[in-house]
C-alpha cells in the first residue's frame, strides 16, 4: 500500500542535500523496522520518491516522501516508529495512507508556502515592518513582476506576477499556516510569508521573489541574510489547494489512515 | 538546536558541508562539562575516508562506553574551509561539540599510510597546537598516534607526544585512568609522559635520542629517562570474540568510501607474504567467533539501516567457518535486500557459488592478486597463489557466467627481472586466452581483464625491509616495457592497463623506513604548502625534493641501499613480536626462491607465539 510522510527539515539538516535525504530515509525504514516495497532485479532498492527537492540551505515544515509499504500500522504508530530512529532535526510531521492509484506527488504539485526570515544580526530596512508593508503593497501593486530568469542555456525574461498566489507581511492573515509555529532557526526575524507556484511546469524559487522584491525596494540582496523556511506544499483540487498530506488520502480525517501532529513542529 | 561552529555563509559556500556538521546517527553525545576527558579521535584525511575506518569506530564506541570520557571526532578540513578557517582565524573543531580540538585532553591521529604526514601537520596548525611536542604548553592536548605507520614513528615523532604501539582494545583505559591521576595530582606535563612511557606500549618519543654514523645511518637509540623502556612491546587483543566491537557504528549523511556495515572476521593473517607488512604486524591470526560475528552483524544492521555489509579481514579464506557465516548471512538478510560483499576471497567453487548468489554476475568482476608475473617471483615473495589456481579459478569463473576480471600485480619485487615483468603481460593473456577456449554460443560478450601494477615499497617489519627500492626512472621503464608486452599478446585489446604514480611511490618509501631526521622536511614541505599528498592533484614533488635538498638528506638514502643485515634501524626499539631474526631469514630464503609454509600448514617460529593466542595456541594442523 502507499504512504505518503510529511517531515521537518531543520537545524544542520539544512546541510544535508536532496540525495543524502534518500537515503537517510532509505536507512531510516530499515531501522525502524518498517517493510518497504523494493523494485525487482539484482540490485533492488525501495520504492521511494520524493516530492520536490528542497534547496540546501533551505528549513522546512513539509517535505513529502512517497513509499510503497508491505505492512501497515495505525498512521500514529508509524510516525512514531520512525521518528524513534530518526535525528531531532529531521521528524516525520504526519503520515497518510494514500489511494494506490496516485499520482507520484511531484506531479501533484501545484504550490507551496515559504517564510522568509532575517537571520540573527543581519537587520536591514525589511526588519521595519512598516517599511517592508509599504513596500509590498507597492511591490504587488504592479502590473508585471519581471525577472531574469537563467538557465545553463539562456537568460529570459518573465513575468512571475501570476505565479505569487500570495504575498503578505502578516502571519496572521497567511492562510493555511494560521497559528504554526514554524521551526525556522533560533533567532531568525520572519518577514515575509509567499504561496507560490510550484511543481513540474512552472516552479518559482522563493530566493527569486525575494532577491526581486529587495530590489524592488531597493535594498542590497545577500541570499545569506536570509533563512528561506518551507511551510507546507499543496496539490490542486478542482480549485482549491489541498496540503499534500490530505490529497490522495484514503480518508483525510480517519486516524486509521491519517495522522497529522498538531501545531508546529517540536523545539529542537 | 545543536550550535555549529560555522556559520551558515561558510558552510553554504564549501563543497558537502556535511562533512563539518556531525550530528550523524549513532553519534556519541554527551556534555563536556560533565566528563573528565575529553579525547578527539583524528584521521587525518577527508571525511569521506576518514569515516570508512573500523579502526576509529571501534576505539570511539570503546572510550565512550565510559561515563568519564568523550571521544569526539575531527578529519582534514577540505581545502576549500582549510583556506577559510585560516583567513578568518576559526580553530579546528571536533563534530560532536562543535567545540575546538585546542580545548581537549587528548588529540588522537590515526596513522593508516604514510601520505597523509603533512595533513597531520594541517590538522595542528590549524587547532593551534605547536607542532614540536617537547615545546608544547601545559594547556595543550595530548597528541597521540596509532595504526600501521606507527610502527616506524620516526619520520613524524616530533609531533607526537606518544605512540601507542598496538591494538586499541587493550591499553587505553589504563591510559586514561592515569591521566585522570595525573590531572589530580597537578603535576608538569612531561610527569605525566613519564607515566604514560612506563605503560605497556606506549612510546614516548622526546625520551629517545637517536645517534647517527657517519654514514647516515643509525648508531644507537638512547632512552634519555629511566621511565623509557628500551623495547617497546606491541600490544595484542588476545581474545577476538571477547571484546569492544560497535554495535552502533556511526551512519554518515554523505555517502562515504565505506557505506556499509565492516565486520572484522578475523586479525591478522597466516600466509606470510614476505612483502605484506600487515601480515607480519598483526600476526597471530586471530578469528573472532562465528557467534559472535552473528549476533554483531545483526545489531549493526539494525542500528544503521545500511542495505550492506562487508567481511572485513587480510584473507576471507582462511577463515575457517566462513561457508557457515555467510550462508548464514544470506539466509538472514538476502530477503531484506541487504547486499553482502566479499573482498579478499580466493577464487573457488564456494566462492563462484556464493558469489552468484549475491551478486549481479554480469557487473560484478572477479579479483585475483597474483602479485607477480612468474611461479618463480611468486615463490620470492612467498605468494601462495599458482598459475594453475589463478586459471581454473577464472574458467570456473567464466562458465559460470563471469566475464571481468581484475588483476592486481607488483612492480620492483627484490630480484625481479624482466621475465617476470613480461610474464604479467603473458599471464594476463592467458587468461583471456582460457575465456574463447569456450563455445562462442557460451560466452557472455568479450572478456574484459584489468591488469594494474603498484610499485612495490618495502615497509619495516617485513622480511624486505633490508631490500632496495627501484629509482622512479626504473619503475617507468618497467611500466613502459610492460605496456608494450602487453600491446603484443594474442588478447591485447581485451586487456586494460593501469599503473600507480612513480613520484608518490618513492616519498612513501622514504617514509616507511626514515628516520627522525625526516620531521624537519615533512614540517618544511608543509609550510611551502604540501598537504593531501594522497591526492595526485595537490602533489607537489617540486617542493618535496627542495625541502629534501635545503635539509641535506637525500631520498636515495632512504630507498636505493640494500641495507646491512647488522644495520640497526630506526624502529627496531619495537618489538611486534615477530622477530627480526625470522625476517632475516625470510628474507635470505626469498632470496633462495624457497617457499614458507603457512601458519596453520606448519609453525615457522616467527615469534608472534610469545601473545599465546590466535593460530599459535590453535594446534597445528595436518
Amino acid at each position: 500500500m502507499k504512504a505518503r510522510i510529511k517531515f521537518s527539515k531543520t537545524g544542520s539538516m539544512r546541510f544535508i542535500g536532496h540525495l543524502d535525504v534518500m537515503r537517510y530515509f532509505q536507512k531510516a525504514m530499515r531501522r525502524a523496522g518498517i517493510k518497504v516495497s523494493y523494485s525487482q532485479g539484482f540490485s533492488p532498492h525501495q520504492l521511494m520518491s520524493f516530492t520536490s527537492p528542497l534547496g540546501i540551505g533551505l528549513s522546512s515544515d513539509a517535505e513529502y516522501l512517497d513509499i510503497v509499504l508491505e505492512e501497515a500500522d495505525m498512521p500514529q504508530v508509524m510516525a512514531d516508529r520512525i521518528n524513534a530512529v530518526m535525528n531531532d532535526e529531521i521528524k516525520a510531521r504526519a503520515f497518510t495512507f494514500i489511494n494506490d492509484n496516485a499520482k507520484p506527488s511531484m506531479a501533484s504539485l501545484a504550490a507551496c508556502d515559504y517564510l522568509i526570515a532575517i537571520k540573527p544580526g543581519k537587520d536591514n530596512k525589511l526588519s521595519c515592518t512598516e517599511f517592508t508593508h509599504k513596500q509590498l503593497e507597492g511591490f504587488l501593486n504592479q502590473d508585471k513582476i519581471e525577472v531574469l530568469k537563467k538557465t545553463k542555456k539562456s537568460e529570459q525574461v518573465i513575468d512571475i506576477k501570476e505565479h505569487i498566489y500570495y504575498m503578505s507581511d502578516n502571519a496572521e492573515d497567511f492562510g493555511n499556516s494560521k497559528g504554526t509555529s514554524p521551526c525556522i532557526t533560533e533567532g531568525c526575524l520572519p518577514v515575509l510569508y509567499c504561496r507560490l507556484a510550484s511543481g513540474s511546469v512552472i516552479n518559482i524559487k522563493p530566493g527569486l521573489v525575494l532577491e526581486t522584491f529587495c530590489k524592488y525596494a531597493g535594498i542590497e540582496y545577500n541570499e545569506y541574510d536570509y533563512q528561506v523556511h518551507r511551510l507546507e506544499m499543496y496539490a490542486k483540487e478542482e480549485d482549491r489547494l489541498i496540503p499534500m498530506s490530505e490529497y490522495n488520502a484514503i480518508d483525510r480525517k480517519d486516524p486509521a489512515f491519517i495522522y497529522k501532529e498538531e501545531g508546529g513542529c517540536p523545539d529542537v | 538546536m545543536r550550535k555549529l561552529a560555522l556559520s551558515d555563509e561558510i558552510l553554504l559556500s564549501v563543497d558537502k558541508p556535511a562533512r563539518y556538521i556531525g550530528g550523524e546517527i549513532n553519534m556519541a553525545v554527551k556534555n563536556p562539562e560533565d566528563v573528565d576527558i575529553r579525547f578527539c579521535m583524528c584521521f587525518p584525511d577527508v571525511y569521506e575516508i576518514g569515516m570508512s575506518h573500523l579502526g576509529i569506530q571501534i576505539i570511539y564506541d570503546m572510550l565512550n562506553l565510559r561515563d568519564d570520557i568523550y571521544c569526539e571526532r575531527v578529519y582534514s578540513p577540505w581545502t576549500d574551509l582549510d583556506k577559510i578557517l585560516r583567513r578568518e582565524g576559526i580553530p579546528l573543531f571536533a563534530l560532536e561539540s562543535q567545540q575546538p580540538v585546542k580545548d581537549f585532553d587528548f588529540l588522537g591521529i590515526t596513522l593508516q599510510y604514510e601520505m597523509c604526514y603533512t595533513n597531520i601537520l594541517q590538522i595542528l596548525d590549524l587547532s593551534g597546537i605547536t607542532f614540536n611536542a617537547a615545546d608544547r604548553t601545559e594547556d595543550e592536548p595530548f597528541v597521540i598516534g596509532g595504526g600501521p605507520c606507527s610502527y616506524n614513528p620516526e619520520p613524524v615523532a616530533d609531533f607526537f607526544d606518544m605512540f601507542y604501539i598496538g591494538e586499541g582494545e587493550t591499553v587505553y583505559y589504563e591510559l586514561m585512568d592515569k591521566y585522570k591521576e595525573w590531572k589530580k595530582s597537578g603535576q608538569d606535563r612531561t610527569a605525566f609522559l613519564k607515566t604514560a612511557a612506563g605503560l605497556p606500549g606506549i612510546y614516548v618519543p622526546q625520551f629517545y635520542k637517536p645517534l647517527y654514523n657517519e654514514d647516515g645511518t643509525l648508531a644507537e637509540f638512547k632512552p634519555l629517562v629511566p621511565e623509557a623502556p628500551s623495547t617497546v612491546v606491541k600490544q595484542v587483543e588476545t581474545d577476538m570474540s571477547e571484546t569492544y566491537y560497535p554495535r552502533k557504528p556511526l551512519v554518515p549523511y554523505i555517502k562515504v568510501t565505506q557505506d556499509r556495515v565492516v565486520l572484522e572476521i578475523q586479525r591478522g593473517c597466516i600466509r606470510g607474504c614476505r612483502f605484506c607488512q600487515a601480515g607480519m604486524l598483526y600476526r597471530p591470526i586471530r578469528p573472532r567467533s562465528l557467534s559472535f560475528l552473528k549476533e554483531c552483524a545483526k545489531e549493526m544492521i539494525e542500528s544503521t539501516g545500511h542495505e550492506e555489509i562487508t567481511l572485513s579481514s587480510l584473507s576471507s579464506s582462511d577463515y575457517k567457518e566462513l561457508p557457515e557465516l555467510v550462508y548464514w548471512l544470506i539466509d538472514e538478510f538476502k530477503e531484506e535486500g541487504i547486499n553482502i560483499s566479499l573482498p579478499s576471497l580466493r577464487i573457488d567453487t564456494f566462492a563462484l557459488d556464493v558469489m552468484s548468489k549475491v551478486q549481479d554476475i554480469r557487473k560484478s568482476s572477479l579479483t585475483f592478486a597474483p602479485e607477480a608475473g612468474t611461479q618463480r617471483l611468486r615463490d620470492v615473495i612467498n605468494k601462495g597463489l599458482s598459475e594453475e589456481d589463478i586459471l581454473n579459478g577464472a574458467m570456473e569463473a567464466f562458465r559460470g557466467g563471469w566475464n571481468r576480471v581484475k588483476l592486481y600485480f607488483m612492480l620492483g619485487l627484490p630480484g625481479e627481472t624482466y621475465n617476470d615483468i613480461e610474464g604479467i603481460a603473458i599471464l594476463s593473456d592467458k587468461i583471456a586466452r582460457k575465456y574463447y577456449t569456450i563455445p562462442k554460443e557460451n560466452r557472455n560478450g568479450k572478456v574484459n581483464i584489468v591488469t594494474s601494477t603498484s610499485i612495490f615499497v618495502p615497509k619495516p617489519f617485513t622480511p624486505f625491509q633490508w631490500a632496495p627500492m627501484d629509482t622512479m626512472e626504473q619503475a617507468r621503464e618497467k611500466r613502459d616495457f610492460l605496456l608494450s608486452r602487453i600491446r603484443e599478446q594474442l588478447n591485447a585489446k581485451s586487456i586494460k592497463y593501469n599503473c600507480h604514480d612513480a613520484d608518490v611511490s618513492s616519498l612513501e618509501g622514504v617514509f616507511a623506513r626514515g628516520d627522525r631526521r625526516l620531521c624537519n622536511v615533512i614540517k618544511q614541505a608543509y609550510e611551502s604548502g604540501c598537504m593531501y599528498d594522497a591526492w595526485s592533484e595537490y602533489f607537489h614533488y617540486d617542493k618535496w625534493k627542495k625541502a629534501f635538498e635545503d635539509n641535506n638528506l637525500d631520498m636515495e638514502f632512504y630507498i636505493r641501499r640494500e641495507r646491512a643485515e647488522d644495520e640497526l634501524f630506526p624502529w627496531d626499539f619495537i618489538d611486534i613480536g615477530v622477530t627480526k631474526e625470522f625476517m632475516l631469514k625470510e628474507y635470505h630464503n626469498s632470496k633462495a626462491e624457497v617457499v614458507t609454509p603457512n601458519c596453520r600448514n606448519r609453525c615457522s617460529g616467527c615469534g608472534a607465539m610469545k601473545f599465546q593466542c590466535g593460530v599459535c595456541t590453535e594446534g597445528v594442523e595436518k
